[in-house]
């Protein structure tokens, strides 16, 4: 807000020019007026809200908020969940399903979608047929996806029977009752949302790559396999980038897909971080542990985005 | 820059080790297209089988007697929570959230995007980073301060009705869902409209201050006519994003008769009372579903743009 009074200061010919009008005066202010309630609301909003969720997180809020600071005790409690792992905290799930669930959704993500991308780039017949069903999930809900998959993995419905229907009576799939597997049935369905786009996002890379640099290389004898890993992958590093922020912004974000497919999992055991802090806050009246948690959360969040974000705003100085 | 089917390399058992290679690309191809087309599948062909035919049938058989009922059952009549009048209601609830919130956020992301382009001023990168910034924070981190923010208002409105008859829609989940999806859109909004308009001709704007258009004016006659493909992309979005919101809408409209659609829809599933109808939940799933994949099946250029648009600063 400051940069409105410092513009109008910056801008001396109208004091000087005793004949400019009011209406003059507020046409140089209009733009700035306009971008200012936009501003003002992300200013309090988010800023402000963020600094609110810090506060409270230093309070000893319990069932409704408390502005007496008693120190960091949330945050110690949350550090000795860390290493709670027997029986293992809620705390200690949630970050240990992060770590599985962000690991495997955005490795298999990256690589699905850059397999799919270099397939689909083959002149392939039927590509425009193909492209939107590989895309179609991301235009879904996670909670429409976690009901279809939540079907589609129950045991006595889903995959299993259909296999023991079909004669493989030995088949076995019950990762999504199983409290130390159903971590990965979000990940099925993560990955199965969002691997399209990623596929999307490689794909535009690819058309991007000038044709003249795999002609050369052809020229030169190389084979099809070290075409890729020597010249078109290393070309994609600014994709493989993109996608990785996409992803990890995503994975972090991850909430609704847990509720969704697996209402939490046996026992909380399908917790991500998010969850916890929605559970704490809203319904076990630990408002100071909800709100560390979510702390803790902004602050991984904004270690892989700000710098990124610095980069390519910095890129343009014009 | 297709390289398997360029004839350079073939030897001599070239044109069968092509054709093998073809049959293996086309053959992955399909496999991965069944992957992603069988949860739609399977969830489309339940919803139109009887219960009967569920538990004793295959889950990928065709029905053999296709019936609507179960549509018909999600829509007017399925238990959501203690109610049991469908999920027509909630349907509309996400309308009426929906429409204004698309509106708003997405016309004041083309003003924003204008004047952070067109009428810079020192400080505006900061300004647009910061706007920029609040597109990627958790919202966990802002979802208890809304919640105590949101509640105070609730509590004024019904002072005020009380004092005047009417509470100006203070209170109304509808209209704080409405608020928070306009505030917490607003920064990808400008983001789109931003990255758009910093490719048009600053020169044509420059033209027209010189002949004395003011500020709305050179908005309304040169900036919107050359914005249609940036607000069909923009409007797309903030639609897909705003009707599948969940966090927000289970925080803040979680319970009662405003709920949107997502939180009836995972309120439907996860009813424990009586019977489970699996054909009834996957109607209602298929409605939640249909706006957007309405959408996606329209305009779906439009939507990856969007997409990408939202993921790589253009």
């Amino acid at each position: 807000m400051t940069t409105v009074a410092t513009q109008i200061k910056l801008t001396p010919e109208h004091n000087a020019r005793p004949g400019a009008s009011m209406r003059s005066r507020l046409q140089d202010a209009l733009p700035k007026l306009v971008l200012a309630p936009s501003f003002a609301i992300t200013v309090v909003f988010v800023y402000g809200f963020i600094l609110w969720t810090v506060y409270l997180s230093f309070t000893n809020s319990k069932t409704f908020p408390s502005y007496a600071i008693t120190g960091s005790r949330a945050y110690q409690r949350l550090w000795r969940w860390t290493f709670e792992s027997d029986p293992p905290s809620s705390w200690y799930t949630s970050i240990t399903n992060m770590g599985i669930f962000g690991f495997l959704y955005i490795f298999i993500c990256l690589a699905l979608g850059l397999f799919l991308a270099i397939l689909l780039d083959q002149k392939i017949r039927g590509e425009g047929m193909l492209r939107p069903i590989y895309l179609y999930p991301m235009a879904l809900s996670f909670i429409v996806t976690g009901v279809a998959w939540k079907w589609f993995l129950d045991p006595g419905l889903g995959l299993e029977q259909t296999l023991h229907q079909w004669g493989w009576t030995s088949f076995h799939f019950d990762w999504i009752k199983n409290k130390d597997f159903v971590i990965y049935t979000v990940v099925i369905a993560g990955v199965w949302q969002a691997s399209g786009f990623i596929m999307a996002m490689f794909l535009a890379g690819l058309r991007g790559i000038d044709g003249e640099i795999m002609k050369a290389a052809q020229i030169d004898g190389a084979t099809t396999f070290q075409l890729y890993r020597r010249i078109v992958i290393p070309l994609l590093r600014p994709v493989f980038l993109s996608a990785f922020i996409v992803l990890a912004h995503l994975a972090i974000k991850s909430y609704d897909l847990v509720v969704a497919l697996t209402s939490g999992g046996p026992g909380g055991s399908a917790w991500l971080p998010s969850n916890f802090m929605y559970e704490y806050t809203f319904k076990r009246n630990e408002m100071a542990v909800g709100s560390a948690s979510a702390v803790i959360m902004l602050m991984t969040i904004t270690a892989i985005i700000v710098p990124y974000l610095y980069s390519e705003l910095r890129e343009k100085p014009r | 820059m297709s390289v398997i089917a360029t004839p350079a390399r073939q030897s001599t058992g070239g044109i069968s080790a092509r054709t093998v290679n073809r049959v293996v690309i086309y053959g992955l191809l399909a496999l991965f297209a069944l992957f992603y087309l069988m949860p739609l599948f399977v969830m489309l062909v339940t919803s139109f089988k009887t219960m009967d035919e569920i538990q004793n049938g295959n889950m990928l058989a065709l029905p053999q007697a296709p019936t609507f009922e179960p549509w018909l059952k999600a829509w007017g009549e399925t238990c959501v929570g203690l109610t049991c009048a469908g999920i027509k209601g909630y349907f509309w609830n996400s309308i009426k959230m929906v429409v204004p919130a698309v509106l708003i956020s997405t016309l004041l992301g083309a003003l924003n995007g204008y004047v952070l382009t067109k009428w810079r001023f020192r400080g505006h990168t900061l300004v647009f980073g910061l706007m920029l910034f609040a597109c990627f924070i958790p919202f966990q981190s802002v979802l208890l301060p809304m919640a105590t923010i949101l509640g105070s208002l609730g509590r004024f409105g019904v002072t005020l009705r009380n004092a005047t008859g009417l509470s100006f829609g203070l209170g109304n989940p509808t209209v704080n869902l409405v608020f928070v999806h306009v505030v917490y859109g607003l920064g990808f909004t400008t983001l789109f409209f931003r990255n758009y308009y910093e490719a048009f001709p600053t020169e044509l704007v420059k033209a027209a201050q010189v002949d004395g258009a003011s500020f709305f004016q050179i908005f309304r006659r040169i900036m919107l006519p050359n914005s249609m493909p940036i607000f069909v992309v923009t409007v797309i979005y903030q639609f897909t994003n705003i009707w599948n919101d969940f966090l927000f809408a289970s925080a803040y409209a979680g319970t009662g008769d405003a709920m949107p659609m997502t939180v009836a829809l995972n309120n439907v599933v996860n009813t424990s009372t009586g019977v489970v109808e699996y054909n009834v939940n996957m109607a209602a799933a298929m409605i939640a579903a249909l706006p957007t994949l309405l959408v996606y099946v329209v305009a779906g250029r439009y939507f990856v743009r969007g997409l990408m648009a939202g993921a790589v600063k253009g």
